[in-house]
């Protein structure tokens, strides 16, 4: 039975990863065409850092990953600590409404925030569609994700211990600083390292807010895998792209498992 | 302490691009302009009732279900497998089947492209072993197989969290009674995971019926789903009105039957995503 198991996870996994496989091997393909392998290459690496107009759209990218997930978590997480204190009523419409952005289907929430740059771009008489319009969209569809992440942990709070601290003489912005946010901490990394991920991973929003020039990678590769199918340039940044998930994905792990760790210790002490 | 004004910014935020966005999805879907006037109307809805159309949105819910179906088939024995006693603690293994959902989608899809070529990976292989090609690039199974792979762990992680779930002393209580393994699972296992198989047909489902770019990728330019059809109204057909309306009613489809799920689901949560 075991076996079967086995043998049943094994071929689940042979589906998952060989596309992945053949992308990566194929970005170290001597040659052009996709069917024969022309022997060992790293052209396509070369050319990759060469061309001018990949090299843009990464810088986009991670600009936009950047600035988006800064901004998201400084509103997300001031959101979250606002939403904490508010009572039952509103706090259940607010957080209603910003899980819009969650719940919708990617295409209506990158239409919708089309239609409302290109609206007021028309009502100010200038501007349009660009970069701010994309790092913009990008705060929006980050911010919820931050709040998710912060929330738990400020429910998870003692307030006994901010009122500790009051009563030990810490004014409200102290007590908060040095006592609460180092609780919250965890959740705000977790939520910007989620919304760093996100943006970097987000197409179909961009590819309705952003303006005529401005590209980002995984626009890129759309445009030109529709324009002219597979080309091994692709398949080098794919794989850059894969290895650089890897890693962040390693980090996250790492962080939560350390984290897991940690508590084990503390209710060990507890006990 | 009150720290109600920290949501301020936000607040605002919410308004300009969320609410305000919405609000124009909807003028722009019940309004038309004509010669410089801009006046109410209902036609992009009737549009959307027109057989062309209607075949579209069918076509998007075909396949979407389909896609769904065979991920369920597929995805459930292996979320079991992982929750099974013997694999539950591998979590290198939990690992490997949870990396390519983190992957960028758009490029999960491509990979299948250099696979499905006529030329490609595919039928260099089945040629090797003196097997007839297999040309399904731009057809319905391409868009299909396409959402499958993408989609599929968005079905197991969910199973596995909700099978995970279960008190094993249930299972042995059954034993204990005298029911036979098919029968635990048929009345205990499974009944216990459908919290879970309900999370993971809606984070497979929803995504299935609105993604256009598995279609356009694996389905060729004709291939139109209803996430084409939009995309089409705002970036080349240029009609804003009819591409306003389709949205709506999308949304609207969405997020009913989000709500309706949530409600059949309430009090038992489904799976978390990692």
């Amino acid at each position: 039975m075991k076996a079967i198991k086995r043998i049943y996870l094994s071929i689940i996994l042979i589906f998952l990863y060989a596309p992945i496989a053949t992308l990566i091997a194929f970005s170290f393909n001597e040659s052009r065409s996709r069917g024969v392998w022309g022997g060992f290459s790293l052209k396509w690496y070369e050319s990759l850092f060469q061309n001018r107009e990949i090299l843009r759209a990464l810088n986009n990218t991670m600009l936009i990953a950047a600035i988006s997930a800064l901004a998201a978590t400084a509103i997300g997480t001031a959101a979250a600590l606002g939403v904490n204190s508010m009572k039952k009523k509103p706090r259940k419409i607010f957080l209603a409404i910003s899980n819009i952005p969650v719940l919708n289907p990617e295409i209506v929430t990158g239409v919708s925030l089309m239609l409302f740059f290109l609206f007021t771009a028309r009502l100010m008489g200038r501007g349009g569609l660009g970069f701010v319009t994309l790092l913009l969209a990008h705060i929006t569809f980050n911010i919820p994700y931050v709040m998710l992440s912060v929330l738990p942990k400020i429910r998870a709070l003692d307030s006994s211990v901010y009122e500790a601290a009051r009563d030990l003489g810490a004014t409200s912005f102290t007590a908060f600083w040095k006592v609460v946010f180092p609780q919250l901490l965890p959740g705000v990394v977790t939520g910007f390292i989620f919304a760093f991920t996100l943006s970097l991973d987000d197409f179909v929003i961009s590819f309705f807010t952003r303006g005529a020039g401005v590209s980002t990678l995984s626009i890129y590769i759309y445009t030109s895998a529709a324009r002219r199918g597979v080309n091994p340039e692709i398949n080098a940044l794919s794989t850059l792209m894969f290895v650089v998930l890897l890693l962040l994905l390693f980090v996250i792990n790492w962080r939560d498992a350390r984290e897991l760790k940690k508590n084990i210790r503390n209710r060990r002490k507890d006990v | 302490m009150s720290r109600k004004w920290l949501a301020g910014p936000y607040l605002i935020w919410m308004a300009l691009f969320i609410l305000i966005p919405m609000i124009l999805v909807m003028y722009y879907a019940l309004t038309r302009t004509v010669g410089g006037q801009t006046v109410f109307t209902l036609r992009g809805f009737q549009m959307a009732f027109e057989p062309m159309y209607l075949h579209v949105l069918w076509r998007s819910v075909r396949v979407a279900a389909i896609s769904t179906a065979i991920c369920l088939l597929l995805g459930y024995p292996v979320a079991y497998i992982l929750a099974s006693r013997e694999f539950s603690q591998k979590s290198t293994l939990f690992f490997l089947f949870a990396v390519p959902m983190w992957m960028n989608y758009l490029l999960r899809t491509y990979a299948w492209l250099s696979i499905l070529e006529n030329n490609g990976v595919l039928n260099n292989i089945l040629n090797a072993v003196k097997l007839p090609s297999l040309n399904i690039l731009y057809t319905d199974q391409a868009v299909i197989l396409g959402m499958v792979y993408n989609f599929l762990p968005f079905m197991i992680l969910p199973i596995r969290t909700s099978l995970m779930k279960i008190d094993y002393s249930l299972i042995e209580s059954a034993q204990d009674l005298g029911a036979n393994p098919p029968t635990v699972f048929r009345r205990v296992v499974f009944p216990l995971s459908i919290p879970g198989v309900i999370s993971g047909i809606t984070m497979v489902f929803m995504p299935a019926a609105t993604t256009f770019i598995i279609p356009s990728l694996l389905g060729g330019g004709q291939y139109v789903l209803i996430g084409n059809l939009i995309e089409r109204q705002f970036l080349s057909a240029y009609d804003w009105n009819f591409g306003a309306a389709l949205s709506l009613i999308l949304m609207v489809v969405i997020l009913l039957s989000m709500a309706i799920i949530n409600k059949v689901d309430k009090g038992s949560e489904g799976g978390t995503l990692m």
